[in-house]
């Protein structure tokens, strides 16, 4: 009973999470000893499908049909409930993005499965125990749960495994699923993205900032840092409220929960709310002029003085480094 | 027109998260309940769209007596009626199946959710009710408008937006941007206190998983200070240190 990965291309390419995803599956399939399969929906080069082999997969599906370029979630859906049960899967993973959010409960609610949303580690397997770790209370703390149906739904938390390389001789093939009309409820009119900015959900790095910034005009040497580091921008909830910047940049507890290799706080005084949804970065830096401010007791590393004099050294620093 | 809002009852947000039973309970000691914030937005939301009569707005919540306040509150914000059904809410699979239930054999046309509840964030109420009824579903959803049959709706993506069109009836999740939290008046808190609650036995639900135990996160080590006037040093600790950049 293979693994079942599933992989989400945007305009033909995919993201980092996607093989983050992939070397997870590869691993949980090493540890029960059965193959991982990828299947790959809307159109991709075939090389692009064979990157996948570097990272362990035997074999990847592929669907070409113009109605799913863009994602469907109930299509989507569809497909995956239909290739894990062509292949009698065990476990179907997918990275826990927007899109998988909304699409992850509908295909366990099709295969009868339990779900395991953004975990954040390899599941313990011990006999018939399959038993996931993922993050509750917006990240203030984890919760151990036991997945009790023969087949399971991860989702993965992005940034949570990382790479692993495992180079396998890969099969592509395409495939093209029936789908009812009822799948295509939803049409997608138009997609706006940002493409000269990083996401953030899914970010390796960030930078953050909040009201110590005195004013949305301030923004620009947080921008200018996040883009010397190729970091993704961020920031507190007073600062989205007061719409100095948008709230898909809002982190914390009722906002973006983020998991980034490094996380910058500048000018931000770390209120629980906020620190909640930043726990599970690896490292934490803060800037703050106020030496009480809560964020230091979190911090890896912390400066203590004016951001508006620091960042501006530190961006001068960073390029030196970067060469 | 009809309108559905479920609702979650959670920890206030700047509860202290802490667990008894050696970690295999959630403690409530001392712990201020309120309305799950995402899922105020849904209400704010139905409300506005609902303005001038042109759709009820019924609130759902699978919950013990214990969280009544919370769907007075919501009622306090101005939905018409409330049914609670009557049950400890476990899980996601638990909750969906209820709300599922209740559902077939009272439709909506639209089914408001809050993106996730901040309690177990599992994001999977949701598309689980939208995929047992058939119905379409629309995650994480930070604009929707209504023109006749049909809803234009804006979705998160990663680095941007979707912009939807959908067929009522439908289910969605609300976020930050769909509409501005209210505060309940004098006239909505006492009109509350007299609008209908309905009480309904849960249904059976075939379990599909079970808690274990809970963790808290691991402490962080001391904190690193870099002197200010030696900033430039922090980026060398990310660098050759931490390997972060």
């Amino acid at each position: 009973m293979p693994v079942l990965v599933f992989v989400e291309q945007n305009e033909g390419k995919f993201k980092k999470s996607a093989y983050e995803a992939v070397s997870f599956g590869f691993a949980l399939g090493k540890s029960i000893h059965e193959p991982l399969i990828v299947l790959s929906i809307g159109k991709v080069d075939l090389e692009v499908l064979k990157s996948f082999g570097e990272y362990g997969a035997e074999k990847v599906y592929t669907i070409d049909s113009e109605s799913l370029k863009t994602f469907v979630n109930q299509a989507y859906a569809s497909i995956i409930a239909h290739v894990a049960e062509k292949i009698n899967a065990s476990v179907v993973i997918m990275s826990n993005s927007f899109s998988a959010k909304g699409m992850a409960p509908r295909v366990a609610v099709k295969l009868k499965a339990a779900l395991g949303e953004a975990i954040v580690s390899l599941p313990e397997i011990k006999d018939k125990d399959f038993i996931v770790k993922r993050g509750v209370f917006s990240g203030k703390a984890f919760v151990f749960e036991k997945l009790e149906t023969p087949v399971k739904v991860l989702t993965l938390s992005p940034n949570s495994f990382g790479l692993f390389s495992n180079k396998v001789e890969v099969a592509i093939e395409e495939i093209s699923p029936e789908l009812p009309a009822s799948d295509y409820g939803t049409m997608v009119r138009e997609i706006i993205r940002n493409t000269d900015k990083i996401s953030l959900p899914d970010a390796e790095r960030v930078v953050s900032a909040g009201r110590g910034l005195k004013g949305p005009e301030n923004w620009k040497m947080i921008e200018d840092l996040a883009e010397v580091l190729g970091a993704a921008t961020a920031c507190s909830k007073p600062v989205s409220d007061a719409g100095w910047r948008p709230h898909s940049e809002h982190v914390g507890q009722t906002g973006i929960a983020v998991s980034p290799n490094l996380y910058i706080a500048i000018g931000i005084s770390g209120a629980i709310q906020h620190l909640a949804g930043v726990s599970s970065s690896k490292v934490i830096v803060v800037i703050n002029k106020d030496p009480e401010a809560p964020f230091f007791k979190v911090a890896d590393y912390g400066i203590v003085g004016d951001a508006f004099d620091i960042v501006p050294r530190l961006i001068e620093a960073a390029k030196a480094i970067k060469g | 027109m009809k309108f559905l809002v479920c609702i979650s009852n959670v920890p206030d947000t700047t509860t202290k998260i802490t667990f008894s039973d050696n970690f295999t309970q959630f403690n409530p000691n001392g712990v201020q309940f309120i309305l799950n914030p995402y899922d105020e937005l849904s209400i704010a939301r139905a409300m506005e769209l609902a303005e001038g009569g042109k759709a009820s707005i019924t609130i759902l919540h699978v919950g013990e007596a214990s969280s009544e306040p919370t769907i007075r509150k919501a009622l306090a914000l101005g939905a018409d009626d409330a049914v609670r059904i009557n049950a400890f809410p476990k899980n996601a699979h638990f909750v969906a199946h209820q709300i599922a239930e209740y559902i077939k054999e009272n439709p909506y046309d639209i089914l408001f959710f809050g993106r996730e509840s901040i309690d177990y964030n599992g994001a999977q109420v949701c598309s689980m009710v939208g995929e047992l009824l058939n119905l379409p579903s629309i995650s994480i959803v930070k604009k929707l408008d209504l023109q006749d049959n049909k809803a234009i709706l804006e979705r998160e993506i990663e680095g941007g937006k979707e912009i939807l069109e959908v067929q009522l009836p439908f289910v969605l999740s609300s976020t930050e941007g769909i509409a501005e939290p209210k505060i309940p008046n004098m006239r909505g808190i006492m009109s509350a206190r007299t609008k209908p609650l309905i009480v309904r036995e849960p249904s059976p639900v075939k379990e599909t998983e079970s808690l274990i135990s809970f963790e808290s996160p691991k402490p962080r080590g001391q904190v690193q200070l870099v002197k200010s006037e030696d900033a430039e040093q922090l980026m060398q600790l990310l660098h050759s240190e931490a390997k972060v950049i």
